[in-house]
């Protein structure tokens, strides 16, 4: 089933192949786009892109499952990245990554993201977002929030709950 | 998919030569050399150790695919000349340059040498990384060498003798990955094997022009793979299993057939098309299991399409034609059917003998159908084969020796043009006797009501087909895999090929009862070797003058260009 890219879209992505000098060259801000609109990658989105950049699939799929910010499934509509790399895993990232994970009934030992049945909230575990000073540190869909303490974690929860 | 256009002639070697020592010895090597498309570029480390005699370690480098440098396991150590405060090179006491080792190894493959270079590659520390990068590329590594294909074969398996550890020190679990992917029609991948050099990759996008493989998610993941829901399937996917170092690409027809250690590899040609691309035919037991790429940079350079690589079944065919046979075989023997043969091309009316020969057929033995048909008077032609061809190395002439059986004379112009005439002079009645040598004429405009005709059809194949059904004497002749000769490519290059399998039953090589039919109908003895043959064809035909046998090694030679205008004169001195 082939995509359909809105013309909106289409425009804003040739307007960011054009500050390339090779198309290929814009490949990560399409698909940075293409993720915001559709929420995820699909094969008909990967498949569009390539045809776009006049690229093979094979060379988006490297793409998209090299970094782990592209997504080939969906994730929830409150997106919680909580960092893990050193310093807020010293400042107890594990333990806040645990207690959302036990409150919204989610696996914590589970490989990458984790969405709840009702497709509310997703919870993954990031590596550094650039907060080492305040850690621990996490991220709401684009929210930075930073010593972040499991009371904090839950009222967060309680308000994108009411959201 | 466009195959990519390749240089298959390399350029010639600049005259412009560096000194550099390696591992304590100096050799001059050209400052440039070809890469992979032939353009000159700066000479690397690796290839002036080549140069020197000295094996550098790899598995990503391949000297006709482009540099990756990923695998690391060409790691040397080397040194350049010191230079003092002024830029000046710095003496030794006894005169010598000093030379300043690099605290750094560096890969041999993508590093370009200078003058004055000193390069190690035994030094302890050489040893020690070599030993080291092989023991990450064998963290994930299964340890199935007992069921691989490519146990024997195996650079991994080399190198680990050479180089590696005796013990593993791998406590942790593997990583695992998908095995026994199905990645297209003739090619099988086991991802837990790759060591992710991308030489299949690099090979597929650059020389194929089909870019469609590549490395999927990271780090200890990376595995290799095609984009999903789309085979792995171009006219020259199975190269990759040649190129793989591991046992992650097999070839489907050769997987679990053979241990490679058992194959008897036998120096021929492909025979599926006019380019002639070299192989080697691997055998075990007079049973052929594979073809694989024999090097030649003027030819094939090291590929082979897969058409041709998989096009050697017919060779085995339980039908295969095996015995003398047919009304006028007055007893089953070579002997006989050879004299009842030439007693009947001897007292024929001239202009009543045709022959229609096979491009197929070697020079030596379209040379001796050559004199057979001057006895004889009998006109002759081949029949022409064409198909669909590429830019690279598939022609669209499918016949192995079309401008063979063109410079012999055996092939009207166009070819094939003289069968027509056949037909007639056959209906008329003029045509009696006709003669043919691998090839099925039915289809040519000579059906089955024709072929009747005839007082005798003397018909010598490979397979059964209508035209062997009809014939009067029936001679069982082999395939290019059961003789030695030589095929001219449609480049003009005469090439050897030898024999890998004994031909079944009672079949004989062409080359073997043409002789014997020439030498009855002549009355003259005749060379009874392909070299003597050979030799007799460049002294008697222009096409082949100044070539010799031995002159064509293993990768053919073109004829002299100066041999073709100027002919040698008798007192000619030599200069």
């Amino acid at each position: 089933m082939p995509v359909t890219v809105p013309s909106a879209l289409e425009a804003q992505i040739e307007e960011l192949i054009a500050r390339y000098p090779q198309k290929r060259s814009a490949a990560v801000m399409v698909l940075h786009a293409l993720q915001d609109h559709f929420g995820c990658l699909a094969p008909e989105t990967m498949e569009w892109a390539a045809a776009k950049l006049e690229l093979q699939p094979i060379n988006i799929l490297e793409l998209v499952t090299f970094y782990p910010m592209f997504r080939q499934a969906p994730v929830g509509r409150f997106h919680l990245k909580v960092c893990r790399t050193l310093s807020c895993a010293l400042a107890g990232s594990h333990e806040l990554h645990r207690h959302l994970c036990e409150k919204l009934g989610l696996d914590r030992h589970a490989h990458g993201p984790q969405t709840t049945p009702d497709g509310k909230f997703t919870v993954e575990f990031v590596e550094c977002l650039a907060g080492c000073g305040t850690a621990p540190v996490l991220m709401c869909n684009d929210a930075c929030h930073e010593g972040v303490t499991l009371a904090q974690a839950e009222a967060l929860l309680a308000q994108c709950e009411g959201g | 998919m466009s195959a990519a256009a390749v240089v298959t002639s390399p350029a010639p070697p600049s005259s412009d030569t560096v000194n550099v020592t390696v591992d304590g010895r100096t050799v001059a090597v050209p400052r440039l050399l070809p890469d992979w498309r032939g353009k000159l570029v700066p000479t690397t480390m690796i290839q002036a150790c080549e140069q020197a005699g000295v094996e550098v370690p790899h598995y990503c480098y391949h000297a006709k695919l482009p540099v990756a440098g990923n695998c690391r396991m060409c790691l040397v150590e080397y040194g350049l000349p010191a230079l003092g405060p002024e830029g000046q090179p710095l003496r030794k006491p006894d005169g010598s340059l000093a030379v300043k080792k690099s605290p750094r190894p560096a890969i041999a493959c993508a590093t370009p040498i200078s003058p004055g270079m000193e390069i190690y590659t035994a030094t302890p520390e050489v040893q020690q990384m070599r030993a080291s990068v092989l023991e990450f590329l064998l963290i994930n590594h299964p340890l199935d060498c007992p069921i691989c294909d490519q146990a024997g074969e195996c650079k991994l398996q080399e190198y680990s003798v050479e180089y590696g550890h005796a013990a593993s020190r791998f406590v942790e679990t593997k990583v695992h990955k998908p095995k026994q992917v199905d990645l297209g029609p003739r090619i099988m991948l086991d991802d837990e094997r790759c060591i992710l050099c991308t030489r299949c990759i690099r090979f597929t996008r650059d020389l194929a022009g089909d870019d469609a493989l590549g490395i999927v998610n990271r780090g200890s993941y990376n595995t290799l793979a095609a984009y999903p829901g789309r085979a792995f399937d171009n006219p020259y996917t199975l190269n990759t299993v040649d190129l793989c170092p591991v046992g992650a690409l097999t070839a489907k027809d050769f997987r679990f057939q053979m241990r490679v250690w058992f194959l008897k590899e036998t120096k021929s040609l492909c025979t599926s098309c006019g380019t002639g691309c070299n192989v080697l035919i691997g055998s075990r037991e007079n049973r052929i299991l594979r073809y694989t790429p024999r090097a030649n940079d003027a030819v094939n350079v090291c590929w082979l399409c897969d058409h041709g690589r998989l096009n050697y079944r017919w060779i085995g065919r339980p039908d295969r034609l095996r015995q003398l046979a047919g009304s006028r075989l007055p007893a089953p023997t070579w002997d006989a059917a050879l004299t009842e043969v030439a007693q009947r091309l001897r007292h024929a009316v001239p202009g009543s003998v045709a022959v229609v020969a096979s491009a197929r057929l070697a020079n030596e033995e379209l040379y001796l159908i050559r004199r057979l048909a001057q006895h004889t008077g009998a006109a002759t032609d081949i029949v022409p084969r064409s198909g669909p061809g590429d830019a690279w190395l598939i022609h669209a002439d499918k016949n192995p020796n079309s401008l063979g059986a063109q410079r012999l004379g055996i092939s009207a112009d166009p070819a094939g043009s003289r069968l027509s005439q056949f037909a007639a002079a056959i209906g008329q009645g003029t045509l009696r006797t006709l003669l043919v040598f691998g090839e099925d004429v039915t289809p040519r405009g000579l059906g089955p009501e024709l072929l009747d005709r005839l007082e005798c059809l003397v018909v010598s194949d490979i397979l059964p087909n209508r035209t062997t059904e009809r014939a009067h004497v029936l001679l069982p002749g082999c395939a290019h895999a059961e003789k030695c000769g030589s095929f001219t490519n449609v480049h003009g290059r005469v090439q050897r090929f030898f024999k890998a399998v004994e031909p079944p039953g009672g079949a004989r090589p062409e080359v073997e009862f043409l002789r014997e039919l020439l030498q009855r109908v002549s009355g003259e003895p005749q060379p009874d070797t392909a070299e003597g043959l050979f030799h007799r064809m460049a002294a008697e035909v222009p096409a082949f003058a100044g070539l010799t046998w031995a002159g064509l090694g293993d990768t053919g030679a073109a004829r002299p260009p100066e041999a073709e205008r100027v002919r040698p004169r008798a007192d000619a001195t030599a200069g």
